[in-house]
């Protein structure tokens, strides 16, 4: 079963790297979709079966492989863009970055004081490099849309972690991280509508003309 | 009367406290503002008279109560008590609240003006909260009491806030009044390290030669002489008194610049003994804020921040008072100490009543004039016969002249001076009484020329024309505060008898040893010789007004100086009246002038010249500071540039920086 899991693990690591180097950004939303999906079967597959955990399972996939993606895609449609253009670093530089900061996420891993049992596992290194994919993609991309997309990235990472203490983790908490993270695409939405409306583009950079002189 | 109902002294205090500080609440809650501002008043008369009669209780030898708090903040319990020392300031602090709030009612009457409501509620606080630092025994609880006097002071000051001067002065109050406070957290946290609790502790308890002692006490100079108007750390107190209603003015000097002063004496007084050069230190702080803020307020046009520079001169007395006392504890001078500590003592007791007196007669005369420039009154006398004998009684009794009670203050502070002229083989202290005879005799011109712009000759405005004399709920509290004045000074025994205990508890000195030093001080003679005065003054007064309505008389403008067609411009301003003193000492007041170039020997039309009264320590030292700083940390502006992404990459990088730090 673990070896399943670190196929999986490998497959975001790769779905993170996809969403770098594209353009589209249907695309991104679907490969966003996609590793939801898989972040929703990963739990049952390390963890013994309880309902708690079909529970987590079915939400997750539920919120991040359906209902968010739904939301974004929507807002995509609504704001007449399919692309991201222009953005401050361009693709191949991207990935080429998204690599490092993977390879680093290992050396990183390594050092780590973990626990012997989730020593083998890829899991931190695969939490802290989808992590740092969304920092890239919030830090390099210059539509509202995409950087909602590196929001996700990053928050995927960070459930990742959460994984191994999946045991650990009430169910509220979990529950609770997911509303947060539904109420902030929500606001996110808004707000792309409200900058789309006032600037006539999602141009984040334009929003520094908001800025106290 | 109402000592009996609550057997307790202490007690009465607190429900006075209490009564006050909820007499904002009904205007909270009611919707009728008027009303509400009655029973505001109501409560405060009652809390006034509640205190009062403690007070006199606990003059009068009665103990009180010492309540012990065990509230759930991790600073240990709270103790609250009265002694001697808290009573000298409480004594002014119900006799001022009461009349100010009586005062209120047709100064800021609530049917007119719409911000009534949040003035009553910070009033009540205010007050309330000055009560609670007088009698909290406890660091923690007197910080709190502190920190809401300053920030309700803060409020009732920005009463007008729409006005850009009056947000200027109430952001300096700000950060002076957080800079004291900042420093009052070290000094209490330096008590509680030496004595392991925030409790205050016991009188003489603590050994000067402790390693903190200086610290704790220049902290203590620092944070309450900030808040007291101590030169040099007096620049947020002319603008902040000249910019507040005037009966919060009145609050301010009169009372609130008192709680600086309490502190400091009671900082003092957790030490054995102090470093030799606190006394003289305090003599040379006070020295020059009397010779300071005097100057200042000669050069004024603006009758409240010149009031507000005299409040900085009184201070200055009440400090050389203190410092002559320490002075006389260091050097084992007993006479120093009495005399010392009677002047200061009687000077804050005096200085509530004549400088509130002085503030609600200001407000009365803007009232009526609709400015605060003196140069656009004159004429007042005659159309405000009220006002103007009380104003005229304020201001002797500010200049210390006899029959009036600041002068009672001042004669111990001579007598100290004298004495030590006399008596010590090296008579430093003696010095005194030239910087006194000097501050007394720039007082007498500053309020010369205050009273006789203001109330003589004739109206320089129209709206000083027109001026009418003020109702009865604004006339009634200057009244009695006047008559507390002219009582004070007419028998100063009663001034020396209510101070005497506190004295006595504060200098640690037995009732014979201070009975034999003011028994040197002529308070008979000075009686005899005041109601000698008076008697003098009312019959040549009659004799003089009975002849006048014998001689046949002629209409004329005062200072008409035998023109045809005086005009009210050819009076003397104030401005003139005191150019001579301000040249004299225009190091201090450096007087900024604007003169047009002279071609001809009649300027040309449209030419003007200003003359604007500037102020060192806030205009010259810290606004530059300020901007420099202000300067210098521009560049950090840009890292707040707008671009959300590069917002990220900070953290991105923190982040990053974060992981890497140990490996």
């Amino acid at each position: 079963m673990n070896l399943f899991a670190d196929q999986l693990l490998v497959l975001v690591m790769l779905i993170n790297l996809v969403m770098l180097g594209t353009s589209r950004l249907i695309f991104s939303i679907r490969a966003v979709a996609v590793q939801g999906v898989i972040l929703g079967i990963l739990p049952g597959l390390i963890h013994p079966f309880s309902t708690h955990l079909a529970t987590i399972t079915a939400v997750i996939i539920l919120a991040k492989g359906v209902a968010i993606p739904y939301l974004i895609n929507e807002a995509v449609r609504k704001a007449h863009i399919r692309r991201e253009v222009e953005p401050f670093i361009g693709y191949v530089p991207t990935l080429l970055l998204g690599a490092v900061f993977t390879a680093l996420s290992f050396v990183f891993a390594e050092q780590l004081p973990l626990a012997p049992e989730h020593k083998d596992l890829l899991f931190v290194p695969a939490s802290i490099a989808t992590l740092l994919t969304g920092f890239l993609l919030l830090t390099t991309r210059r539509k509202a849309i995409s950087q909602v997309i590196g929001y996700l990235v990053m928050e995927n990472g960070i459930f990742l972690f959460g994984l191994l203490l999946s045991e650990a983790m009430p169910f509220m908490v979990e529950a609770g991280a997911l509303l947060d993270l539904l109420v902030g695409i929500f606001v996110m939405g808004i707000v792309i509508n409200q900058i789309s409306r006032e600037f006539s583009s999602i141009d984040t950079s334009r929003l520094s003309a908001l800025k106290e002189e | 009367m109402f000592l009996f109902l609550s057997g307790d002294p202490t007690l009465c205090l607190l429900i006075a406290a209490t009564l006050m500080a909820l007499s904002g609440v009904p205007g909270l809650v009611l919707h009728n503002p008027v009303l509400s501002q009655r029973i505001a008043t109501f409560l405060f008369i009652i809390a006034a008279l509640l205190g009062e009669s403690a007070v006199v209780a606990l003059l009068s030898g009665y103990p009180g109560a010492v309540y012990q708090i065990d509230w759930p903040l991790p600073f240990g319990q709270v103790l609250i008590s009265v002694d001697h020392l808290s009573t000298l300031f409480l004594l002014p602090l119900f006799l001022v609240s009461g009349c100010v709030s009586v005062y209120s009612l047709a100064y800021w009457p609530a049917r007119e003006k719409a911000n009534a409501g949040k003035l009553t509620l910070f009033m009540g606080l205010f007050a309330a909260s000055m009560v609670m630092v007088l009698m909290a025994r406890h660091g923690v609880l007197f910080l709190v009491a502190w920190e809401v006097m300053a920030l309700s002071g803060y409020f009732l000051l920005t009463t007008e806030q729409r006005n850009s001067d009056v947000q200027r002065v109430g952001i300096i109050y700000l950060i002076a009044t957080h800079t004291g406070t900042m420093a009052l957290f070290v000094t209490f946290s330096l008590l509680c390290g030496t004595s392991g609790t925030f409790l205050f502790p016991a009188f003489h308890s603590l050994s000067q030669t402790l390693p903190v002692a200086s610290v704790v006490i220049l902290t203590a100079l620092f944070g309450f002489g900030g808040k007291a108007g101590l030169m040099p750390l007096h620049f947020w107190l002319p603008g902040a008194h000249a910019n507040a209603p005037s009966h919060v003015s009145a609050m301010m000097s009169g009372l609130m610049l008192k709680m600086g002063v309490y502190g400091i004496l009671r900082t003092l007084s957790f030490f054995d003994g102090f470093p030799v050069w606190l006394g003289w230190v305090i003599i040379l702080l006070g020295a020059w804020s009397a010779i300071n803020g005097i100057t200042l307020a000669a050069g004024q046009r603006d009758l409240k921040r010149l009031l507000a520079c005299s409040s900085i001169e009184n201070i200055g007395i009440i400090f050389i008072g203190i410092g002559l006392a320490l002075v006389g504890l260091q050097m084992q001078t007993p006479y120093l100490v009495v005399c010392g500590l009677f002047g200061a003592f009687i000077h804050i007791i005096n200085h509530a009543l004549f400088k509130s007196l002085l503030f609600l007669g200001s407000g009365v005369l803007i009232h009526a004039a609709g400015t605060r420039e003196i140069d656009l009154m004159g004429g007042l006398a005659r159309r405000m016969p009220i006002t103007s004998p009380l104003f005229l009684i304020g201001s002797l009794a500010i200049c210390g002249l006899p029959p009036l009670n600041g002068f009672v203050g001042e004669l111990f502070l001579y007598v100290g001076a004298i004495t030590d002229g006399i008596v010590a083989p090296m008579p430093v202290a003696a010095l005194v009484a030239p910087v006194l005879a000097l501050v007394g005799g720039l007082a007498v011109i500053t309020f010369v020329k205050l009273y006789g712009i203001i109330f003589l000759g004739t109206p320089r405005s129209d709206s000083a024309t027109h001026a009418h004399e003020a109702p009865t709920t604004m006339t009634g509290p200057m009244i009695l505060l006047a008559i507390a004045c002219l009582a004070a000074g007419m028998a100063p025994l009663l001034l020396v008898n209510v101070v005497t205990p506190v004295v006595a508890y504060y200098g640690n000195l037995a009732p014979p040893v201070i009975a034999k030093i003011t028994g040197q001080v002529p308070l008979m003679p000075l009686t005899i010789a005041n109601i000698l005065l008076i008697t003098l003054i009312m019959l040549i007064g009659t004799l003089y007004l009975r002849r006048l309505r014998r001689l046949p008389r002629s209409q004329g403008s005062t200072w008409g100086c035998g023109f045809l067609e005086p005009t009210a411009r050819m009076q003397y301003t104030g401005t003139s009246f005191s150019e001579m003193v301000v040249n004299l000492l225009e190091a201090i007041v450096a007087p900024k002038r604007r003169r047009p170039e002279l071609a001809a020997f009649i300027p040309p039309v449209g030419s003007r010249f200003d003359y604007t009264i500037t102020e060192t320590v806030l205009d010259r030292i810290l606004t530059p500071i300020f901007q420099w700083t202000g300067l210098a940390f521009s560049y950090l502006r840009r890292v707040q540039h707008g671009q959300i992404n590069i917002y990220v990459l900070y953290i991105f990088a923190t982040l990053f920086v974060l992981m890497f730090w140990k490996h």
